[in-house]
């Protein structure tokens, strides 16, 4: 089967849900998001049996889209989140549906809940586009297929003010940042005369490329780049944004979102790396970046006291150690070290393991815990000791504790920082890691210090767990250790 | 699966079976036992004729990849890290023995035991692991689970911002430690993470001398947070006596010996040039940890925390015998690592087991009892004597080792080492007088009126102190039964190191 079949199927998908939706009168609406994880499901397995075309010279494949193993990894990394994400979505059904209709106005009890479900389907879709992207439009229009996608989905709430503001931030924010980008896009053709990156490779690696015009190109798209991955100074919407929106949507952002973003980075930035009269300059911005990404993402994670908010920041600082990674490009004089490719690629996979691990169990404690500030977790090992299992593996993790999958992309990031003699970001790295172990295990205090809230006499209630939701915590949970153990359960799918 | 495996991967599958819901504390206890049986047997087959070769070697590769080392999930054991095993399930046993009863613990008794499993677990993984990746990746199984542990099962009010200072302190020093490995691997060529090659390349291309001063700088720093080393110790003690005896035994007893183990395993063979420069510097440190917090364990006022610093004080006798870097100064060293684990455990335990049924551990307000519990009196006096280094105990011929290592050379005339001995003999002395202090404080003169009389220890206390006493007194008179073991692998060491 051809690689793009695996597009249109999920589109496919994501239109019979929503035409299901609208046509079909069923019960329980939960039916179109688990019609969209068994579909997920089959498309993830087709991931693995995609035949290559035999000759790559059409214009598809000249123009559209590159097919390498990181492009399909990068699809695998879609589709996992986008499942998790409708898990997570099917358990939210009750918020969202108390947030956008109103019963008392003869709305259907169910009604909101379709699209809900089906909106992350295209969003998939874009991302798994912007995968293999390797042409400008290709990467523009998959870019925006999935922006506009999260413009509703963020706002999606609609009685409550968080997810409005979130919404209308993110939309201000993020076309203008769709601004910067097409700029710098027009510039790049400017230069090169070319859409394809293949080919703007090859003329920016020429001596004689007007050095002055195309930094400004790379300035543009860093700043456009910088707002999609929360590379500082261009990470204030994160925040906002994370806690705002529908946690499912959350997730999603901050795991699908920040790979497409990142893949898309790489593709990006690798033509001017190679090219021998920008790479210094390139460097010493990406670098200037990820130090202020670090510096801020960590020391603003410390003192949050709202989870997403936390993770928001947590998400800010991932980001500044992948840039960390891209920073570190190795020069043509050290060959033999570890490709930025290799090591963002693995460090998102990580990330995606244990962000929607953590994801996981905020969506599920949402449904008998009001609200989603660090304090309301009091107790939480006392009434499931299975959630503050998952959570405190999924936050040992996410601070890098060995024997996780979190502690192999940091050491990778550290690894390359000083193969490159990238000593100020390493000790910056250092730092923003050791503040990680405080605010991660910040968690951990009330959840297995305290006692729950409730009055005296009163019998302590357990938290129900979904089947879907509890058997996607446990696969996370052991692939976050399998692969904490042996990174090549991860690294063996890309290269 | 070779035995060793067993006995490391046994901990951890237990606490994954403690976790889904088996009975905690005999699932605890039967691993711990079992392991403690397979070391024995490991050691009583352990052959000390292949001169310092690793024995029991078992290896998986893992990953192979361009730009970074071989990884492989690879144990082994040569004499140190027997010894460091044995001690480790010595421990452990008694750790499991000394614990509360489910039936005792207010909060998840199932959390408590799982935690000490992958405490004790870690360590035995960290000292058998023959790959630097694995050494330290097994080491910090144990930082979230005593966290929560001191937060939790902990005593005093105190106990949260301990369980953070211990928390931060320990991940910080780990996080250095992390970078000093990194440095040492890309120095070595950055081909393998297994630390045999890694020795046989240090000798034979050694890095550059700016390059060991870093490498060497960096482990002391890190591995001295882990040991308490001078002044990165402000986190030892209070844990210590805030935290759940067990736990106190583990990680006083075990797990602090990692970093000791790491300096002579990891720190001396690959940057020896880097330790003979630094080594005035580590003089000047191990004497602030014997002479200045020694003297600062004679003013404490409560015996969890003179046992706390005590522990700190002693690494400093180890850190001697690491600096003289001879045959006898290392193996000393070794051997009162071994000595001092189960010396302190045993304290520990005793200390918990006063705390628990006296409710207060002050000095002013104990007193006498030795007249009310005459068997815990009896054996805290045997284990405060092994402390103070009286002979009859491991301690005393680790620590003779030690000083006449470190003594060796003086016939060329006084160096900072013997000047430094000289100094640190005080400390002999200076334990003396803290324990000696303490016995008296509470074990004799008037009874104060309020104490009551608890019961005697029953044989589930005096089970594992007399399995530590057992241990202690055997290596004391016969301390060839772990030399036998520790000398050859220390010449390999030495011989590698140049």
């Amino acid at each position: 089967m051809p690689v793009y079949f695996l597009e249109i199927i999920v589109v496919a998908l994501g239109l019979i849900m929503l035409l299901v939706d609208a046509f079909a009168k069923i019960k329980d609406k939960r039916c179109i998001a688990w019609t969209g994880m068994v579909g997920l499901l089959v498309v993830f397995g087709l991931l693995f049996n995609v035949q290559w075309p035999e000759s790559t010279d059409g214009a598809f494949w000249e123009f559209y889209s590159s097919n390498d193993q990181i492009s399909l990894f990068y699809k695998g990394i879609a589709i996992i989140s986008t499942l998790i994400v409708l898990i997570m979505a099917a358990d939210f059904r009750h918020i969202v549906v108390a947030q956008t209709a109103d019963p008392e106005k003869g709305a259907h009890p169910q009604a909101g809940l379709g699209e809900f479900f089906a909106l992350p389907m295209f969003a998939c879709a874009g991302l798994m586009l912007m995968a293999s992207a390797n042409n400008l439009v290709s990467i523009f229009v998959s870019l925006e297929t999935v922006t506009i996608t999260f413009y509703i989905l963020v706002t999606y709430l609609r009685r409550n003010v968080g997810s409005l503001e979130a919404g209308v931030k993110y939309l201000i924010l993020g076309a203008l940042s769709t601004g910067f980008l097409v700029y710098g896009f027009a510039w790049i053709y400017g230069i090169t005369g070319s859409m394809q990156l293949s080919e703007i490779t090859t003329a920016l690696a020429k001596p004689e490329v007007n050095s002055i015009a195309a930094l400004f190109a790379f300035a543009l798209i860093l700043v456009a780049l910088a707002f999609k991955v929360g590379g500082a100074p261009f990470h204030f919407w994160i925040p906002d944004v994370y806690q705002g929106a529908p946690t499912p949507i959350t997730a999603f952002l901050s795991v699908g979102s920040k790979a497409a973003g990142f893949i898309v980075f790489l593709r990006l930035v690798s033509p001017f790396l190679a090219s021998d009269v920008l790479a210094d300059k390139v460097t010493l911005v990406l670098a200037t970046i990820a130090g202020i990404t670090l510096i801020m993402g960590n020391l603003a994670a410390m003192p949050q006291k709202n989870f997403k908010r936390l993770l928001a920041y947590s998400s800010v600082a991932h980001a500044g150690f992948l840039l960390m990674a891209l920073a570190s490009a190795p020069t043509k004089s050290s060959e033999g070290s570890l490709s930025p490719a290799t090591v963002v690629t693995f460090y998102l996979g990580a990330y995606l393991l244990m962000t929607l691990l953590a994801f996981l169990v905020i969506t599920t404690v949402r449904n008998s815990i009001a609200g989603e500030e660090i304090e309301s977790y009091k107790g939480l090992a006392k009434r499931s000791p299975f959630l503050a299992f998952m959570l405190i593996i999924s936050m040992a993790s996410l601070a890098g504790i060995p024997l996780t999958a979190g502690f192999y992309g940091k050491l990778f990031v550290f690894k390359i920082a000083a193969d490159q003699g990238n000593w100020t970001l390493l000790v910056i790295g250092l730092i923003g890691a050791a503040a990680g172990f405080y605010y991660y295990l910040k968690i951990a205090v009330p959840v297995f210090f305290g006692n729950p809230a409730i009055d005296e006499g009163e019998k302590l209630s357990t938290i129900h767990v979904s089947a879907p939701a509890r058997t996607a915590m446990v696969i996370l949970t052991i692939a976050i250790i399998a692969a904490g153990v042996n990174p090549n359960l991860i690294i063996g799918l890309f290269s | 699966m070779t035995i060793l495996e067993i006995i490391v991967t046994l901990p951890l599958l237990a606490a994954l079976v403690i976790g889904l819901g088996a009975p905690a504390r005999f699932t605890a206890l039967g691993a711990s036992v079992l392991v403690l049986i397979m070391s024995l047997v490991t050691a009583l087959r352990f052959s000390p004729s292949i001169e310092g070769a690793l024995q029991n070697v078992s290896s998986r590769p893992l990953m192979q990849m361009d730009g970074f080392p071989s990884l492989s999930l690879s144990f082994g054991l040569d004499g140190i890290s027997l010894v460091m095993l044995l001690l480790s399930a010595i421990v452990m046993v008694a750790a499991v023995l000394v614990s509360p009863k489910e039936s005792d613990l207010k909060h998840s008794p199932r959390l408590f035991y799982l935690s000490l499993l992958l405490i004790g677990g870690g360590a035995i993984g960290a000292f058998c692991s023959t790959d630097l990746f694995f050494l330290y990746a097994f080491h910090e199984l144990a930082l979230i689970p005593t966290f929560l542990m001191i937060g939790i099962f902990g005593t005093g009010k105190n106990r949260l911002r301990t369980a953070w200072t211990i928390t931060i302190y320990l991940g910080v020093g780990s996080l250095v430690l992390l970078v000093g490995l990194i440095l040492a691997v890309i120095g070595l060529g950055g081909s393998t993470f297994n630390i045999e090659e890694l020795t046989a390349l240090a000798s034979d291309a050694p890095m550059a001398a700016e390059m060991q001063n870093w490498v060497f700088f960096l482990l002391l720093v890190g591995f001295g947070v882990l040991v308490s080393l001078f002044p990165f110790h402000s986190w030892a003690a209070p844990a210590y006596a805030e935290a759940p005896a067990p736990v106190a035994m583990l990680h006083a007893g075990v797990l602090k010996k990692f970093g000791l183990y790491g300096l002579i395993r990891v720190a001396l063979p690959f940057a020896p040039a880097g330790a003979e420069v630094l080594l005035n510097l580590v003089l000047v440190l191990l004497l602030g940890n014997i002479i200045y917090i020694g003297l600062v364990t004679i003013a404490q006022k409560s015996l969890d925390r003179m046992l706390g610093y005590s522990s700190v004080m002693h690494m400093g006798y180890i850190f001697l015998g690491i600096a003289a870097s001879n045959e006898l100064g290392l193996s000393g060293a070794v051997l009162l690592m071994f000595a001092h684990g189960i010396s302190i455990a045993l304290l520990f335990a005793m200390s918990g087991w006063l705390r628990e049924k006296y409710g207060t551990l002050e000095f002013n307000k104990l007193g006498g009892i030795g007249k009310q519990v005459p068997k815990l009196g009896l054996l805290f006096g045997f284990a405060a004597f092994a402390s103070a280094g009286l002979p009859g105990f491991a301690n005393f011929a680790a620590e003779v080792e030690v000083f006449i290592g470190a003594f060796a050379g003086a016939q060329d005339g006084l160096g900072w080492i013997q000047w430094a001995t000289i100094i640190s003999l005080w400390g002999v002395v200076i334990s003396a007088v803290y324990m000696l202090r303490a016995y008296r404080a509470i074990f004799m003169g008037p009874i104060p009126e309020k104490l009551e009389a608890p019961a005697d220890i029953c044989w589930s206390m005096r089970l594992p102190l007399i399995i530590l006493l057992v241990a202690l007194t055997a290596v004391g008179f016969v301390p060839e039964l772990l030399n036998q073991f520790i000398r050859p692998a220390i010449t390999v060491l030495l011989a590698a190191a140049g």
